[in-house]
C-alpha cells in the first residue's frame, strides 16, 4: 500500500473537514479562525490539553483495533462499543473475585478477564457469520445494544452499588487495584497498553504467516479458498483478537478511570474507534498516531462548547463530517495520478 | 425513421482509418495505423492478444479518442467523439460478451436499443416494421421468445439483428464464436457473408481463429504490437503467412513431444458429483470422473454447462450438494495439508479473480501456496520477505513473467502475464494433480504455445491433468481423453485416436433447449 498516498489523502481529508466545520460554525456566528484556534489550545497546546488527549486517545487505540482487525480480513465489524461494555463488566466481576490479591497479579486477571469477553462477544458475531450466514455489520451493530442493555440491567439490579445514590453504577473495585497514572505525564497505563498491543498487532498483521494469510482473505476470499485456508478459523481470530482489543479498553477504563461499570463506558469510544480504523486503512501502527489525533478532538470539545456557547453536538457534527469525508475520500485512492506508477503493460 | 428500407437502400460505407495513434501514459497502444475497408467487405482484423485491435476498433466506435489520426467515412472525415456519434454513421459493433436483457423478449431486445425512442412505444407499429425486418434478413428468431430461451448461436444471432436494426451497415465483431459451438460459429459467419456478398453491409471480424479467417474473410490486417503488422487479400497468403505476421519473425516454442506410456493410477476421481449454481439451479449433475498419473483428460463443452462450477468445487470455492471427490485414493477436503500433500494445483479462468489477490504484489501472488513453509517462513511463523521476493525473481525469469520486478501490483499485469504468474505458482513445486481451465483464454501464440508445454511436461512426468476447455482445439491438441460436458452431465467420452471434431461439435450442442 501507498502509504505517501494514505497521508495526503488523510490530510486533505482532515482540511476539508475543518472547513466544512468552519462553515457550520460560521452560521452560528463565530469566526471559524477563533474556533480552530480553541480545538487547538484544547487538544494540543498545553501539558493539561496534551494529557487530556492521550487519556481520550487510549480507548481509541483499542476499540480502533475491534473494527481493523476484522477488517483485514474482510470483515465490517461495528462491535466495538459493546465490546468495550462488556470488558468493562467481566473486569468489575473478576475484580469482586481476586479482591486481596496482590496488585500485578489482580490487575493482570482483570484485564484478561476483559480482554476475554470482548473477544468472546466478537468472536460470537464471526462465528454467526461463517457458520450461520449472519451479516456481521448488522449482528455486531446489535450486539452493542445488547451489550448496553445487558450493562444497564445489571448496574440497576444485580451488580447496583446501593451506596452510590447520586450515579447509578456497579460495585466497585477494590482501590488497592486501582491503575494509575503513567510516569511523567498524567495519563493512565491504558495509553501504553493501547501503544503496545498495536504494536504487537502490526507485527502479528505484517511479520507473521497468520498476517499474510489474513491479508490474502481479506483481498480475495476465493484465492484463499484456493490456497486452502483455514478461513473459519482465521475468522474467529481476528474477531477474537479484535474484540479483546476492545474490551482491554473497557477493563482500562474500569480500572484506570471510573472504577465501576455505569453509564461512563457508553461514551462513543466504539463508535470513535471505527473513525480511527478507517483512518488508518486498517494500519495498527498507524491507529496509535490517528487515535492521538481524535483524542485531540474529543478532547477539546468541551472547550470548544464552553467557549463558543456551541450546542452539545458540536463535537459529534465534527466527528460525523469527519467520517463522511474520509469514507467519500476512499474513492480517491488510486486515482490520483500522482500516486501511480506508471503501469506496466505488456501489450 | 424505416430502417427496412434504409436496409435495402443505402450501400454500406467505405471506411478509411490514417495514421491512427493511441497513447496510454508512457504506452503507444497504436502506432499509426493505417486501415482500408472498402463497401462490402469481409475484412479480418488479425493480431495477438495486447497488439491493438480492440483499440484500434474503440477508436472507431467512439469509445476511445485517438491522439492522432483520422477516419474518413465516404471519403469525408468523420468526427466520432461517442458511440452514438459511430451508431449515427452506421457503425455498429458486436461485443464479445452478450449485451442483451435476458428477461426480455426478442421484439423488445430489438426496440431496447433505439435511440429516441419516446416515452409511449406504439406497440402495435413497432411489431409490423420488426416484422417486415425479419422477412428482409437472411436469419430469423421469433419475436415473441424471450431472451433467456435463447441458444448462445440465437443470442449472437439476436446482437447481430440488433444492430442492423439500428441501422448499422459497418459492423465490428470481437471474436464473435468464442463461445459457440464449431456448427454454431459457421453458420453465423456463413451468414455474415452472404450480407457482405449481397453488398449490404461491411464486416470487420475480429479473431486470432485463422481457421475462420480463411474461410470467411476476404482481406486481412494484422496488427503486432500497435503497428501494422501486413495485410492482404486472405486468397493469397497461407497460413505461416498470416502466423508470421502476428508473431514477427521469433520461433513459437515447439509443440512438446508426447512421451508416449500408459496412463497410471487414478490420482483424482470425482463420484457422483452434483452442484448448484449461486441461484439453486443444478449446474452439475452426477458427474463421475476419474483421471490417472500420466494422462490429460480434457473436458470440451460450451461455456455455462456446469464447467465453472465444476472447477469452483475442486478449488474449494463451492460446496457440493452431493457426491464426492478423492484424491490419491481417499476422500478429499480441500484443506492446504491436503493440497501439499497430494501437490493438487490448479489454474482456474479468470485467474486475476479466482487465484489471485488485487493489491498485493507479484511476489506475495507467487508465494500463496508457499509462504508458511522454509525458507519463507522461519519456524513457521515468521515471514521472510526477502526470502519470497528472491524466490520470486527466480519464477520471474524461469516464467517470462513480464513485470516491472517482484514487488509490482499483480493487477498492473497483463492477463497473459497473470496467467503465467498463476502457472509459475501452481507449477513451481511438483504437480501430482493439475487441474486447468481455459489455461490459453486470451493469451498470445508465444504464450499459449508455452502454456501447453508446460501442460504437456507436466504429464509426461506422471502429473495427473484435468483440462476444462472452451477451446476444442486446444482439447484435441493436447487431451489424452476426450470428455465432452453439456447441461453439468459427461454426454460423450473419446480416446484421442479415435476423436472427431464433428461427433464431438454435436455432442456439444445436444443439450439445445
Amino acid at each position: 500500500m501507498n502509504s505517501v498516498e494514505a497521508v495526503a489523502i488523510n490530510a486533505a481529508a482532515f482540511v476539508i473537514t475543518l472547513a466544512l466545520f468552519g462553515i457550520y460554525v460560521a452560521t452560528l456566528g463565530h469566526n471559524p479562525l477563533d474556533v480552530y484556534y480553541v480545538l487547538w489550545l484544547g487538544s494540543f497546546a498545553r501539558q493539561i490539553s496534551i494529557e487530556s488527549t492521550l487519556t481520550n486517545a487510549a480507548p481509541l487505540m483499542l476499540t480502533a483495533l475491534c473494527t481493523a482487525i476484522p477488517a483485514r480480513a474482510g470483515l465490517l465489524v461495528i462491535g466495538g462499543e459493546g465490546a468495550l461494555v462488556v470488558g468493562g463488566v467481566a473486569t468489575v466481576l473478576a475484580g469482586m473475585l481476586v479482591a486481596g490479591a496482590p496488585f500485578l497479579v489482580g490487575v493482570t486477571f482483570m484485564s484478561l478477564a476483559g480482554a476475554l469477553a470482548g473477544g468472546l462477544w466478537i468472536a460470537f458475531a464471526g462465528a454467526l457469520r461463517q457458520y450461520r450466514g449472519v451479516n456481521e455489520t448488522i449482528s455486531t451493530l446489535l450486539l452493542n445494544y445488547i451489550a448496553i442493555a445487558v450493562m444497564y440491567h445489571l448496574i440497576t439490579g444485580p451488580m447496583r452499588d446501593w451506596e452510590r445514590v447520586l450515579k447509578t453504577s456497579s460495585w466497585s473495585i477494590p482501590d488497592a487495584l486501582r491503575v494509575g497514572a503513567l510516569p511523567v505525564i498524567d495519563v493512565h497505563w491504558g495509553l501504553a497498553a493501547g501503544i503496545v498491543v498495536c504494536l504487537i498487532l502490526y507485527v502479528v498483521m505484517r511479520r507473521t504467516t497468520f498476517g499474510f494469510g489474513v491479508d490474502v482473505l481479506g483481498g480475495n476470499p476465493r484465492a484463499a479458498q484456493m490456497a486452502g485456508l483455514p478461513i473459519n478459523r482465521m475468522v474467529l481470530i481476528c474477531c477474537f483478537m479484535g474484540g479483546a482489543a476492545a474490551g482491554l479498553a473497557g477493563a482500562f477504563e474500569v480500572t484506570a478511570v471510573h472504577g465501576f461499570a455505569s453509564e461512563s463506558l457508553v461514551v462513543g469510544f466504539g463508535y470513535a474507534g471505527i473513525l480511527v480504523a478507517f483512518l488508518s486503512r486498517q494500519n495498527p501502527a498507524a491507529i496509535i498516531f490517528l487515535a492521538i489525533i481524535l483524542g485531540g478532538v474529543a478532547a477539546s470539545g468541551g472547550l470548544l462548547q464552553r467557549r463558543f456557547d456551541l450546542p452539545d453536538a458540536t463535537t459529534q457534527v465534527l466527528q460525523g463530517l469527519l467520517f463522511m469525508i474520509v469514507l467519500a475520500s476512499n474513492a480517491a485512492y488510486g486515482r490520483l495520478n500522482v500516486f501511480q506508477p506508471a503501469a506496466w503493460r505488456t501489450a | 425513421m424505416n430502417m427496412v428500407s434504409q436496409l435495402a437502400v443505402e450501400a454500406p460505407p467505405s471506411v478509411s482509418i490514417k495514421g491512427l495513434t493511441k497513447r496510454f501514459g508512457a504506452l503507444t497502444a497504436l502506432d499509426d495505423v493505417a486501415m482500408e475497408i472498402r463497401p462490402g467487405a469481409f475484412h479480418a482484423l488479425l493480431g495477438e492478444n495486447g497488439a491493438g485491435k480492440s483499440t484500434l476498433v474503440k477508436c472507431l466506435m467512439g469509445t476511445y479518442r485517438a491522439d492522432a489520426g483520422h477516419v474518413l467515412i465516404d471519403g469525408q472525415e468523420a468526427s466520432i467523439a461517442s458511440p452514438r456519434d459511430a451508431q449515427r454513421l452506421g457503425l455498429g459493433m458486436v461485443y464479445q460478451h452478450f449485451t442483451l436483457v435476458s428477461s426480455m423478449t426478442v421484439a423488445e431486445n430489438l426496440v431496447q436499443g433505439e435511440a429516441g425512442l419516446g416515452a409511449i412505444i406504439d406497440w402495435p407499429a413497432r411489431r409490423e416494421r420488426l416484422t417486415a425486418f425479419m422477412a428482409d434478413m437472411p436469419f430469423r428468431l421469433e419475436l415473441d421468445r424471450q431472451v433467456s430461451t435463447l441458444s448462445a448461436g440465437e443470442k449472437q444471432k439476436l446482437e447481430i439483428l440488433k444492430q442492423l436494426h439500428l441501422g448499422s451497415r459497418f459492423l465490428v465483431l470481437d471474436e464473435p464464436t468464442s463461445v459457440l459451438t464449431p456448427d454454431e460459429a459457421d453458420q453465423i459467419l456463413g451468414l455474415m457473408h452472404q450480407l457482405t456478398d449481397a453488398g449490404r453491409i461491411s464486416v470487420v471480424l475480429i479473431s486470432h481463429k485463422l481457421r475462420e479467417v480463411e474461410a470467411y474473410a476476404d482481406e486481412v490486417t494484422v496488427l503486432r504490437q500497435g503497428r501494422l503488422a501486413g495485410r492482404g487479400q486472405v486468397g493469397s497468403l497461407d497460413r505461416s503467412d498470416m502466423v508470421r505476421m502476428m508473431v514477427g519473425e521469433d520461433q513459437l516454442a515447439a509443440s512438446a513431444p508426447r512421451v508416449t506410456h500408459d496412463a497410471g493410477e487414478a490420482l483424482l476421481s470425482v463420484r457422483g458429483l452434483s452442484v448448484e449454481d449461486d441461484k439453486g439451479v443444478p449446474a452439475v449433475r452426477d458427474l463421475t470422473l476419474d483421471v490417472r498419473s500420466g494422462e490429460i483428460v480434457g473436458i470440451a463443452g460450451v461455456s455455462g454447462n456446469g464447467q465453472t462450477e465444476f472447477v469452483e468445487v475442486l478449488a474449494g470455492q463451492r460446496a457440493e450438494t452431493g457426491g464426492h471427490i478423492e484424491a490419491g485414493g481417499r476422500r478429499y477436503g480441500k484443506t492446504r495439508a491436503e493440497m501439499r500433500a497430494l501437490g493438487i494445483k490448479l489454474l482456474p479462468e479468470a485467474p486475476l479473480d479466482n487465484a489471485c489477490v488485487r493489491g498485493m504484489s507479484v511476489a506475495e501472488n507467487l508465494s500463496l501456496r508457499t509462504y508458511d513453509t522454509e525458507p519463507m517462513a522461519r519456524g513457521g511463523i515468521w515471514l521472510n520477505r526477502a526470502e519470497m521476493r528472491k524466490r520470486a525473481a527466480g519464477l520471474i525469469a524461469r516464467f517470462h513473467i513480464k513485470t516491472q520486478g517482484p514487488d509490482a501490483a499483480i493487477e498492473t499485469l497483463s492477463g497473459g502475464n497473470v496467467q503465467r504468474t498463476v502457472l509459475a505458482r501452481e507449477l513451481s513445486e511438483k504437480a501430482r494433480i493439475l487441474i486447468v481451465q481455459n489455461p490459453c483464454f486470451g493469451l498470445d501464440l508465444k504464450a499459449v504455445a508455452e502454456i501447453r508445454r508446460q501442460i504437456v511436461d507436466a504429464r509426461n512426468e506422471g502429473t495427473a491433468v484435468l483440462l476444462i476447455s472452451e477451446d476444442l482445439d486446444e482439447i484435441l491438441e493436447l487431451a489424452d481423453r476426450i470428455l465432452v460436458m453439456s447441461d453439468g452431465r459427461i454426454v460423450y467420452e473419446t480416446p484421442r485416436s479415435e476423436a472427431d471434431l464433428q461427433e464431438i461439435g454435436h455432442h456439444m450442442a445436444h443439450h439445445e433447449e
